[in-house]
C-alpha cells in the first residue's frame, strides 16, 4: 500500500508517453499527453498525504487544529490541471489546422509529405 | 526515424526515468506520513490571512503571483487558439442548417437546469475563499453551464447569450483586473499582490482581503476564455465550411 500511489503515478506517466511514442493520430497523442499530465497530479497528491488527515479546508465544524493532508501540492494540482487544459485546447487548434493543411493526422504520414 | 526505432529510444527512456523515479522514492518521507513542513507554514500563513480554505489562500494569496503567470497562460491559449482556428483560404461562413429533432425532454431538462447551474457556479466562485472551489472551479461550471443551451440544440440561442466579442474583452480586462489588485497590493502594502484590504473574521463571506476579490477576477477570466475556446472549436465544428483540401497550401 506505500508504494501503491507512486507506482500509479509513475504507470500513468509512462503508459501516456508511450501512447505518444506509438500514436498513429495526434488527437490521440494530444489525449495520451493528458494521461502524463494526470500522472504527475497523482504524484503531487501522494507526496501531499497523510493517514486519517481532512481535506485542508477549514469549514464549519471543522477545528482549525484538525491534522490537513498538505494544501501545497493541492494548489499544483490545481494550476496543473488548468495549464494541461488550456494546453490540450492549443494543440487541438493546432491539430485541426494541420488536419486541414495536409489532409492527415498521422505523424508519419506528415513525415511522408514533407518528404 | 523508423515505428522500431522510436519503441527502442522510448523503452530506453523509460527504463531511465522508472530507475530514477525508484531512488527518488526511496529517500522520500514514508508515504502517508505526519512531516509536511511546507503544511504547517501554509496552514499557519492562511489562518493569520483569516482564510479556511488554504488551497485557495495557498493560489490567491501566498503564491498569487504564479496564479497571475497561470491565467497568461490561460490567456496565451485562448489568443492562440482564436489566431489558429481563424478562417483561412477558401473557408467561409455557413448559415446554420436545421438542426435535427431533439425529444422534448433533453431541450426542457437543459433549460431548466441552465439558471441552476449558473447559479451554482457563481456560489462556487464567491465561496472560493471558505469552501472548497474557488475563481478556476466556478469560471469552468459557468463557460459550461452556458453551453447547456448547446445541448438543448439551440446553437442561434446560445449564440444570442453568447456575445463573443464581450467575452473576448471580459478575457483580456480581468487579466488587467488581476495585474490592477496586484499593483494596489504594491502601492498600499509595499509589494505586488499583498493582501492590503481588511481581513475581517473566520469564515464570513467578507473576510480573507483579497483573497475572494481575486477569486472573482479569475472566476470572469476562466468562464469568459472557455467560453472563447469553445466557441471557436464549436464554429470549426458548425459554421465552417470549403477548407482548403487536403495537399493544397491554403
Amino acid at each position: 500500500m506505500q508504494v501503491y500511489a507512486y507506482a500509479v503515478a509513475g504507470w500513468l506517466a509512462l503508459a501516456g508517453a508511450l501512447g505518444i511514442a506509438r500514436s498513429h493520430n495526434l488527437v490521440h497523442a494530444v489525449v495520451a499527453l493528458s494521461v502524463v499530465q494526470s500522472g504527475t497530479y497523482v504524484l503531487l497528491l501522494s507526496v501531499g498525504y497523510q493517514w486519517e488527515a481532512a481535506a485542508p479546508v477549514f469549514a464549519s465544524g471543522v477545528p482549525v487544529t484538525t491534522p490537513v493532508v498538505d494544501p501545497v501540492v493541492q494548489a499544483m494540482t490545481l494550476t496543473d490541471i488548468v495549464v494541461s487544459a488550456t494546453v490540450t485546447a492549443l494543440l487541438l487548434a493546432l491539430t485541426i489546422q494541420i488536419e486541414k493543411r495536409f489532409g492527415t493526422v498521422d505523424p508519419d504520414e506528415l513525415r511522408k509529405l514533407k518528404g | 526515424m523508423s515505428g522500431r526505432a522510436r519503441l527502442v529510444v522510448f523503452v530506453l527512456g523509460a527504463a531511465g526515468l522508472a530507475v530514477a523515479f525508484v531512488f527518488a522514492l526511496g529517500g522520500m518521507p514514508p508515504f502517508g506520513g505526519s512531516e509536511h513542513p511546507y503544511r504547517d507554514l501554509a496552514v499557519a500563513a492562511a489562518l493569520r490571512h483569516v482564510t479556511p480554505n488554504v488551497v485557495s489562500s495557498v493560489n490567491f494569496d501566498q503564491r498569487a503571483l504564479d496564479t497571475l503567470g497561470e491565467e497568461t497562460i490561460l490567456l496565451g491559449s485562448v489568443i492562440g487558439a482564436a489566431a489558429l482556428l481563424r478562417l483561412v483560404g477558401h473557408e467561409k461562413e455557413r448559415p446554420e442548417r436545421a438542426g435535427g429533432r431533439l425529444p422534448d425532454a433533453i431541450g426542457l431538462g437543459c433549460y431548466l437546469l441552465l439558471p441552476v447551474t449558473l447559479l451554482i457556479g457563481l456560489d462556487v466562485v464567491a465561496h472560493g475563499h471558505l469552501t472548497p472551489g474557488g475563481g478556476f472551479q466556478g469560471g469552468v461550471v459557468l463557460a459550461t453551464g452556458l453551453h447547456l443551451l448547446y445541448l438543448a440544440g439551440r446553437y442561434r440561442s446560445l449564440e444570442r447569450l453568447r456575445p463573443l466579442a464581450w467575452y473576448e474583452f471580459g478575457e483580456g480586462a480581468s487579466a488587467t483586473a488581476f495585474v490592477g489588485v496586484g499593483l494596489a497590493g504594491l502601492a498600499a502594502g509595499g509589494s505586488f499582490l499583498a493582501n492590503v484590504l481588511p481581513l475581517g473574521s473566520f469564515r464570513e463571506l467578507l473576510s480573507a482581503g483579497t483573497v475572494p476579490v481575486l477569486n472573482i477576477v479569475v472566476g470572469c477570466a476562466v468562464a469568459t476564455g472557455a467560453v472563447v475556446l469553445l466557441a471557436q472549436f464549436l464554429e470549426q465544428a458548425i459554421r465552417i465550411t470549403g477548407g482548403a483540401g487536403p495537399g493544397s497550401s491554403g
